[in-house]
This record gives structure tokens, sequence and C-alpha cells, in this order.
């Protein structure tokens, strides 16, 4: 995984130069998504991550004009730290909703940070402001190619190392637990297990992902505003989501690129009809893979065929199945 | 001797029904008592009160001279009380293995861990004992969707042993059972059991299974707890014939 991470850092160096930027942003979006697809293991989706998306973003725009850091790292760690902070502020609350609610819940914050952000004329109101271009470890990049290639790198590199770590927390046991939660809450409680605490974990690593994402954001348009928070911006998130489905880290990242792919070519050879390419796209994978693009690869566990050492009481289960 | 349950004046209504009626009951350490009566003589709520699910009223439960009565179903579980369900409830999509590795996780001191494997060799030795204590071994890696009702239950009642409790619970054991296997599984049971809980209460509804592996017997009507002793004894009593058992025995 992280060799496939490293190839496809240097694979940039072949792309041309416009597919830069929009590899960063679908590298970006898969972040995000990839917290919304941790969050939705609870069974919770969220439609408002662009609440941390923008505070992400406009913390790390914030910072970076007031005390002039510019390291990419630095300015993904600032946005990471800002979009974690509000989510284990907003966490414990939000945790103990669930299905609609919880999802409307998100919306509706999100929402309000749109409000808010478009009053403010302190941060530039409805237009947003600018930064300057990002740096990294000191070095200064004043080729374009060259400070699009390393801003491509920097987001995939961290996308790749947040899927890996997302696969490590899937297997691991507050992976399990959140499955458990989706499946039965009160079960889980019965066990000795905070449920609500199960989804605030979760909850907040989908907006530390969702924070670095809107660095990212930032860091590619040099420029932000309001749009960050706005749902039609966490409803691409949750469609990048859908389309992974929850089994499967890497159907993440073929999703996002899916998306911005079928986005791209639509929008060119069907300029004025591009969504409705969007939507038959999502509707025919919820029809064919109602798991999600994931469940083309995901190796099905489930031995079906007839067990002989069955102990006398799943006899039963022949019984019922015959009948 | 402290008994490991004792409620006193327990109380609790649902409108104008009465599901608790002042509920007087101590529990000693290693008995087998079966809860009986009719379908909404109170068994079910007793039970949910007692793990926490249902505030009482009024009155107070007491795990080990401990007062339990306000606390959540968690903080119930993690003090020692453990129940198993009348309808299984338990994580179909998830393999039988898996669901008792949920419950290993939640019955460790420390939180959830964010990367040690939920099947780590340990664990998984764990979870598989467990399952061959019951006879299930050979299910471990099938999903709880693909399992009969029978299977299920036992699953769920090995769930509730992870924590190894002072008090456990099972609520309606052989219910949806064949008649033919309701001895093998309860025989199953109560094998499996006996290593990890020291006292065990169980709802029944067979008297069959009732006089053969309950050693106290507590009949509850309305309520109010109807007749409370020895198996042979209570199922003779002329009130749990008439207002429970019908006549059986």
């Amino acid at each position: 995984m992280i060799l496939l991470v490293a190839a496809a850092a240097l694979f940039g160096r072949v792309l041309p130069t416009w597919t830069l930027s929009l590899a960063t942003i679908a590298a970006s979006n898969a972040l995000i998504a990839l917290g919304i697809v941790i969050l939705a293991r609870t069974g919770n989706v969220s439609f408002g991550q662009g609440l941390f998306y923008a505070a992400g973003g406009y913390g790390v725009a914030l910072i970076a004009n007031a005390w002039g850091i510019t390291d990419a790292v630095a300015q993904m760690l600032i946005g990471a730290i800002c979009g974690g902070l509000l989510g284990l502020v907003i966490g414990p609350f939000i945790a103990r909703y669930s299905g609609i609610f919880f999802g409307m819940l998100t919306l509706a914050l999100s929402m309000v940070l749109y409000g808010a952000l478009v009053k403010t004329t302190a941060l530039g109101g409805s237009d947003g402001f600018n930064i300057g271009r990002p740096t990294l470890f000191g070095i200064v990049f004043t080729d374009t190619r060259e400070a699009d290639f390393m801003l491509y790198a920097v987001s995939v590199i961290t996308t790749g190392l947040a899927g890996v770590a997302a696969r490590i927390l899937f297997r691991s046991e507050l992976g399990l637990a959140s499955l458990a939660v989706r499946e039965n809450n009160l079960r889980v409680e019965y066990l000795g297990i905070s449920s609500n605490w199960v989804i605030t974990i979760n909850f907040t690593i989908a907006a530390i992902f969702a924070g670095a994402a809107g660095a990212f954001a930032l860091m590619a348009q040099r420029h932000i505003d309001p749009q960050f928070a706005y749902w039609t911006t966490s409803g691409e998130f949750v469609f990048v989501a859908v389309l992974a489905g929850y089994q499967s880290v890497a159907a993440v990242f073929v999703a996002s690129l899916a998306l911005e792919l079928v986005r791209s070519f639509s929008n060119l050879y069907l300029p004025n009809t591009w969504q409705l390419v969007l939507g038959i796209f999502l509707l025919a994978v919820i029809l064919f893979l109602p798991r999600g693009i994931g469940s083309l690869w995901i190796r099905q566990k489930r031995k079906r065929t007839y067990n002989p050492t069955l102990p006398p009481l799943a006899g039963q289960a022949q019984r019922e199945a015959a009948q | 001797m402290t008994p490991v349950l004792s409620v006193r004046g327990l109380e609790k209504r649902f409108g104008a029904v009465v599901a608790a009626d002042a509920l007087n009951l101590d529990i000693a350490t290693g008995q087998k008592v079966s809860l009986i009566g009719a379908n909404g003589a109170g068994k079910t709520t007793f039970v949910n009160m007692v793990t926490g699910y249902l505030k009482p009223d009024s009155g107070s439960i007491e795990l080990e001279g401990q007062d339990i009565a306000s606390r959540s179903p968690r903080t119930v579980a993690r003090l020692g009380i453990s129940r198993s369900f009348q309808i299984p409830q338990l994580f179909v999509e998830l393999t039988a293995a898996e669901n008792l590795s949920v419950a290993v996780s939640g019955a460790q001191l420390r939180g959830l861990s964010f990367h040690s494997p939920a099947e780590a060799d340990g664990r998984r030795q764990k979870t598989i004992e467990l399952l061959e204590r019951f006879g299930l071994d050979g299910l471990a890696d099938r999903p709880i969707a693909e399992l009969a009702g029978g299977i299920r239950k036992l699953i769920d009642i090995a769930m509730a042993l992870v924590r190894r409790p002072k008090l456990l619970l099972l609520d309606e054991p052989t219910s949806g059972v064949s008649a033919e296997e309701k001895y093998a599984m309860m025989d199953r049971v109560i094998h499996a059991v006996a290593p990890d809980a020291a006292t065990i209460v169980f709802v029944e509804h067979d008297m069959d299974i009732v006089s053969r592996y309950a050693d106290r017997v507590v009949a509850f009507y309305q309520g109010r707890i109807l007749a409370d002793g020895l198996p042979s004894d209570v199922l003779k009593d002329v009130e749990v014939r008439r207002y429970v058992t019908g006549g059986a025995q």
C-alpha cells in the first residue's frame, strides 16, 4: 500500500500540468469521503462535512495570513487540527442522534457556518479571501508546474497514509465495534461499550480528515470563500462516499477519481447537462452495486456451503432453509 | 451473607398497567432461579429494570449491596450483570466470532484500541474457546444471518458470558426452539455457563425445563410475586396452578 502511494505520488511527474490540480482536488475529496466512510461504519452519514472542510480551510487561511506559515505540511496539519477540535466539540452532542436526525443536524450546522461566513466582512464575506503559494520545508516554488506537483505529491501521500490508517482502523477493535454500533447500538451498550463514544471518535476522525482536505483545497485554489461550507459541497463528498461503499478504503480513491473523470468529461462533451450524466452514473452504481464500488473486489468471507460438522442444533437452520 | 441481587419495593407502571407491584426479592450467590408467569406478568419488565434498560418508578435494586436502580445498561453490565434476550440481539452481518470479539472488547478494562486487530490471535483463541463450550466452534466464521434461531440464542448467551458476570439473566433461553431440542439446548447452556456465571436467573414458560434446571422458582402474576420457593413446592401451589401453569405438573 505504501509503495502504491509512493508510485502514485511519483506518477505526478508524467501527468500533464492541467491534471495535477484535478488530481489534487480528487485526492482531497477522497480524504474527506474516507472520513465519511469511517463515520458511515457506525450507521451515520454526515451531510455537513463542509463544516469541517471550511473550518480547516479558514483556520489555515487565517493562521497563514496572520503568522506567515506557508509550509504545505504545516498547513495540512493546522487544517486537520482545526477540523478535529471542532469535531471533538460537536461530536459528543451529535452522537446522541441517529439516522436522518444525525444527517440533518450536521447539514444544519454546516449551513449555520455558511451563513455566518457570508455575513462576516472581516473574513471577506461571500467573496472570501486569498492566500499565498505554499512552500515545502523552506523550499519556495516559483515554477507553477513544480508548485502543483509538490501539492499533488503532498496531498496524495497524505491521503494515502490516511488510507493506510483507515485500513488499520477498520480491522481494529474500534473498527469492529463501529460495525456493531451500526447494527445494534443497544446491544453494544449491554456489552459495556459506549456507542456514543464510538460514534464520537469516528466523527472526530472524519472531521480531522475533512479539515486536512479543506487545507488542501485552499492550497490548490489559494482562495477560500463560504462555498466551502455550502450544502452542495457536502453533498459531493457524500456522493463519493456512496459510490465507494463502506467496505473498502481503496474504493474511496477509485470513486473520487471516477467522479472527477465523469464530471470533467461530461462537462466537456455535455456542458449543459453534465449534472444529468452524474446523476445517471450515481443511479447506475446504486442499482448495480448497492454496496458501492468496493463490493466489486471485496472478498466475501461468507462460506455458504453446507458444513457437515455442524452441531445438532444447526440442523434447525437446514430445516428452516428447506421450509 | 449479602445476596448477589437484592430488590426492595420495586414498582413500575405503564399507564394503568402495573408491571411491578412492590416487588421484594433476594437472590443468593450460586442459585439457579427461574422466573415464571403468564405473558404480561412482569418477568421481562423485572429483567429490564435489573439490567438498567427501564428505570423503576420507586424501590431499590442492589447488586452486592451497591445501588444500581438508576444506572445505565452499560454501567450495570460493567458492574457484573449480563443478559441474553428473548429475541437474540446479535450483529447479524458479522460472523459468530466477530460478535464474540465485540463482547470481548466490551469486557476488557482498557478502552477500545484504534490499532490492535479485533481478531488478533489471543482474542480469536478466546472466542473459539467460548464457542467450543457451546459446541459451536465449527460456526465461528459463519455470519449470524445464516444461522438458525437456536444457534443464535446460544451465541447471544455466549456473548453475555464473556464478562464472567456475577449474575446472568437469560430471557426465555429455549423459546423458539423445537420441543425435542429444548433439553439439549438447556443442557448445553447450563454446562457452558457453569464455569463463568455463579448465579443464573432465567425466564421460562416450559415447566418441564423449570423443574429440571431451576433450584428456586419465582412465580409472577400481574406484577406481583405469587409464589417463591423450591420448584416442587411452587409448581404445586394452587394459585400458581390457577394463574400461571394452568394445571401443568
